[in-house]
C-alpha cells in the first residue's frame, strides 16, 4: 500500500488511486476504490460525482482552480499536481482553493514533491503530501518543521509576526 | 538601523541549521545536484568558474561597524581575505569551500546577517538609496518600508518557486532615484497623493537582462498600509501566469508587456480586491515599530562650513577636490554624506580586502555612528560625517584607497565580477574598466566632463547595469573570442532610459580609444550647462556613430 505524510508528520496507508487523464477521445475508467480523476472531468460530469465521497480530483499546475469554485465541498480530496518542483503554481492554486473558495477536506501535493518544499506546502493549505518515491519519507516530519514560526500569515495562519509584535 | 529581536533570531537560527541539514543531505548524496541546486541559490551559493561564490545579503545595503568586522574576519578564516560589494548592494565572498557555508551563515548570524534569497527564482534583497535619512530631498525615510517588504518577503511560502527571479527597489526622494527603481519588477515610488496623505506609486515590469524595460506606472497611488497585500497580489498574478517555458522570457517584464500594463494593472486590482483586508494588511503600529529602529543618531547642533574645513579646503588642493566630489549635501547643518569609493585604478571596481572592510568599520565607528553603506556603483557610504572632522576623514582613508576622488565620473566604472570569476560572463570585464581608467587618468580632465555613468557588463544578465549607463558596455562572444558592444544614452535615473546600441563590437584592446573618440564628441558639442547625457539626447546617436566608425 503506498504511503503519505499528513501535516503533522505522520505516515499514513493511501486510498486514493489517481487516475491520468484519458487520451483523446476515450472515457474515462474508474478503479475499484476511492479514486483521483482530472478536475476538469469530474467538472463536465458532476451530476454523476458530487457528493460521492469515493471520487477526488487533481489539478494540474496551470489549471485554474476557480473552475471549483462553487463545489469545493462537494469534494472529499482535491490533489495538486507539482510537474517538476521548481514549477510553484501549485502553492497560489493551493492558497486559493483555502483562503478564496472556502475548501476544507484533504488538500494533497502530488507529482515532484521533495523534503525540502514541505515546510511551503504546508503553510499554504495542503495538509497531505505524496512523497516521490525515492525520498526517505523518514525525514518528513523533521522538514515539516524546520521553522517554528514564520514573518507572513498563509493559510495556516491570520496572524502575521508584525501583528503578534504590536498585539 | 534596524536590530533583530527574539524571533528574527529564532528564526535566523532555524534557517541556519536548515541550510546545514541541506548541505550535509547534498554532500552525502541524498540530494541530488537540480534538487539542490535551488536550494543553495535560495541561500547565495552559486557554482562559479574557479569555486563557490557566496552572495551576502546586505538589506538594502545597511551595515554596522560589528558587520563589516565580522565580514572582514569570514573572508579571512573562509576565503582568500576579501570581499566584492556588488552592483546590488550586497556583498559576495569568491572562494568559500561548500563544506563551510553553513559554519559561515552561523558567524553571519551572531551579528544578524545572513544570505537568504540572494539568489534563486524568489524575491531578492530590497534596495533604496544609500543617502537614505541623511538626504534632505525625500518624503520619509525608505528604510522601514524596505525592512517591511524584507520580512514579509523572507521565505514567503507561496512565493519561493517564481519562474524567475524577483527585484524590488523603493525610492523617497522626488528629485533624484538613486535605488533605480524604474528597472525594477517592482518599483515603489513613496508619494504623498492631493490629500495629502503617504502612498506608494508602482512601477511594475522594468528590468535589464536580455530584454531591458522602463517599468511602467501600474498604480498611481496605494495608500501606506496596503503596500503588502498589493505586492501579494502582484506577486500572485506573476506566479501563476508568468512565463515557465522559457528561462529568458520568464521575467515579470514579459508578462506585463504581454497583457499590456493596463491588462496586468487590471488583473492585479481584481486579484488585491480579494486580498486587501487580510491580515497581511499592514497597521500603523506595525509600521510605527519599524520606524522606531531608524531615528535620527544623535547629532550635534552645528553649522555648516566650519571654519576648520574652509581652511583645510583652500590649504590642500586634492583634499578639497576630494570634498567637492565625493561628498553630499546632508540634511543637517554641519554635517555631511562621504562616499568613499572602490574605484581605484588597478583594482577590480567593488573589491576590498579583510583589511580595508575592518578599516571601513573603524572610520564608520569614529566619523559615522558606525554605520556604513553599500551602494549599486559599488561604493560605501558613510551618511553622517561632520564637516569639521572631513579633513581628518580624508587623511584615514587615503592609505587605503577609498580617496579616488572621481564619484560619479567615466572612472567611477560600475562593473560586474565577468569573465575573470563569474560562470555566466561571455567576457572579461575588469580589465576593460581598468584599461579605461588608464586611459584617463587625468582627474582635472575626468572632471570637467562632469558626471557620466560608464557601466559594464560581462554577459546579457547585465549585472554591471549597462542598459542604463550614459555609456553602457557589454561583453559578447563572436565565435570564442571576447568581443564589447557600446550603448549610449541609457540613465536609471528619474529619467530612466535604455541606451541605444551604437553599432558592431570592438576587440578589447580597441575600447579605451573607443570611449575617448565618444568622449570627444562630447566635448567638441556640448554646451556650458551639459553633462554628458544631455548633450547625448540633443544630439543623438548619429555623430557618435560617425566618428567611432570613421
Amino acid at each position: 500500500m503506498p504511503e503519505v505524510i499528513t501535516q503533522d508528520g505522520q505516515i499514513k496507508a493511501d486510498q486514493w488511486t489517481l487516475v491520468e487523464r484519458p487520451a483523446e477521445g476515450e472515457t474515462i475508467e474508474l478503479p475499484t476504490g476511492p479514486a483521483i480523476i482530472p478536475a476538469d472531468i469530474w467538472y463536465a460530469n458532476k451530476n454523476q460525482f458530487a457528493g460521492r465521497d469515493d471520487v477526488g480530483v487533481w489539478l494540474e499546475s496551470h489549471d485554474e482552480p476557480g473552475i471549483l469554485a462553487d463545489s469545493v465541498n462537494d469534494l472529499p480530496i482535491i490533489a495538486v499536481n507539482f510537474p517538476k518542483f521548481t514549477d510553484g503554481r501549485g502553492y497560489s492554486s493551493a492558497r486559493l482553493l483555502r483562503e478564496r473558495y472556502g475548501y476544507k477536506n484533504e488538500l494533497r501535493a502530488i507529482g515532484d514533491v521533495l523534503l525540502d518544499q514541505l515546510q511551503f506546502m504546508k503553510r499554504c493549505g495542503f495538509d497531505s503530501y505524496a512523497l516521490r518515491a525515492d525520498k526517505d519519507i523518514q525525514l518528513a516530519a523533521h522538514c515539516l518543521n524546520f521553522f517554528s514560526q514564520a514573518y507572513q500569515a498563509a493559510t495556516d495562519t491570520n496572524e502575521p509576526l508584525f501583528r503578534r509584535r504590536v498585539s | 538601523m534596524y536590530v533583530y529581536d527574539e524571533h528574527d533570531r529564532q528564526i535566523l537560527a532555524e534557517r541556519v541549521a536548515q541550510f546545514r541539514h541541506q548541505t550535509d543531505r547534498a554532500l552525502a548524496g541524498d540530494l541530488a545536484e537540480d534538487e539542490f541546486l535551488p536550494l543553495r541559490l535560495q541561500n547565495g551559493l552559486y557554482v562559479q568558474r574557479l569555486a563557490p561564490m557566496l552572495r551576502i545579503c546586505v538589506p538594502y545595503g545597511m551595515l554596522r561597524s560589528d558587520q563589516l568586522r565580522r565580514l572582514a574576519k569570514v573572508s579571512r578564516d573562509y576565503d582568500k581575505g576579501y570581499a566584492h560589494f556588488t552592483t546590488r548592494q550586497n556583498v559576495q565572498l569568491n572562494w568559500p569551500a561548500l563544506e563551510d557555508v553553513p559554519d559561515i551563515l552561523a558567524e553571519l548570524a551572531e551579528v544578524e546577517m545572513h544570505a537568504n534569497q540572494t539568489s534563486g527564482n524568489c524575491i531578492r534583497n530590497t534596495t533604496t538609496d544609500q543617502f537614505a535619512g541623511a538626504q534632505s530631498d525625500e518624503l520619509v525615510d525608505p528604510r522601514p518600508y524596505c525592512e517591511i517588504i524584507r520580512q514579509w518577503s523572507t521565505y514567503h511560502p507561496e512565493f519561493a518557486f517564481l519562474p524567475r527571479k524577483f527585484k524590488v527597489a523603493v525610492n523617497a526622494s522626488e528629485l533624484t532615484d538613486r535605488a533605480a527603481v524604474q528597472v525594477h519588477d517592482i518599483g515603489i515610488e513613496i508619494v504623498h497623493n492631493d490629500a495629502g496623505e503617504l502612498g506608494f506609486r508602482v512601477h511594475v515590469g522594468g528590468g535589464l537582462g536580455r530584454t531591458p524595460m522602463v517599468g511602467p506606472v501600474i498604480r498611481e497611488f496605494l495608500p501606506e498600509l496596503d503596500l503588502l497585500t498589493y505586492l501579494e497580489a502582484v506577486l500572485r498574478v506573476y506566479n501563476r501566469y508568468g512565463r515557465r517555458d522559457n528561462k529568458y522570457k520568464a521575467r515579470i517584464k514579459i508578462l506585463v508587456k504581454a497583457l499590456t500594463p493596463e491588462g496586468f494593472a487590471e488583473k492585479v486590482e481584481e486579484e488585491w480586491s480579494h486580498i486587501k483586508d487580510s491580515p497581511t494588511r499592514l497597521t500603523p503600529d506595525a509600521i510605527a515599530r519599524v520606524q522606531s529602529y531608524f531615528t535620527e543618531p544623535d547629532y550635534a547642533a552645528l553649522s555648516n562650513d566650519p571654519e576648520t574645513l574652509v581652511a583645510a579646503r583652500s590649504e590642500h588642493k586634492a583634499f578639497d577636490k576630494w570634498v567637492t566630489r565625493n561628498t553630499d549635501a546632508h540634511k543637517k547643518p554641519g554635517y555631511a554624506i562621504v562616499t568613499l569609493t572602490m574605484k581605484k585604478t588597478g583594482v577590480p571596481p567593488g573589491d576590498v580586502s579583510d583589511l580595508q572592510l575592518e578599516h571601513i568599520a573603524n572610520v564608520a565607528d569614529r566619523y559615522s555612528f558606525g554605520e556604513a553603506r553599500v551602494t549599486h556603483q559599488q561604493n560605501v557610504v558613510l551618511a553622517d560625517v561632520r564637516q569639521d572632522e572631513l579633513y581628518e576623514l580624508w587623511q584615514a582613508i587615503k592609505p587605503m584607497g577609498f580617496a579616488t576622488a572621481n564619484l560619479n565620473t567615466l572612472t567611477d566604472i560600475i562593473c560586474c565580477p565577468g569573465g575573470d570569476y563569474c560562470a555566466l560572463a561571455n567576457a572579461k570585464s575588469i580589465p576593460i574598466a581598468e584599461s579605461i581608467q588608464r586611459k584617463f587618468d587625468n582627474l582635472d580632465y575626468v572632471y570637467d566632463l562632469g558626471d557620466i555613468d560608464l557601466n559594464i557588463s560581462g554577459c546579457m544578465n547585465a549585472c554591471g547595469h549597462h542598459h542604463v549607463g550614459h555609456i553602457g558596455v557589454l561583453g559578447v562572444d563572436k565565435k570564442g573570442e571576447e568581443f564589447y558592444q557600446v550603448s549610449l544614452g541609457g540613465s536609471s535615473q528619474r529619467d530612466a532610459s535604455i541606451g541605444k546600441i551604437l553599432g558592431p563590437s570592438f576587440a578589447s584592446e580597441h575600447m579605451p580609444n573607443v570611449i575617448e573618440k565618444i568622449i570627444n564628441v562630447f566635448v567638441e558639442n556640448r554646451t556650458d550647462e551639459e553633462a554628458f547625457l544631455d548633450t547625448y539626447r540633443r544630439i543623438g546617436i548619429t555623430p557618435f556613430k560617425e566618428r567611432v566608425y570613421a
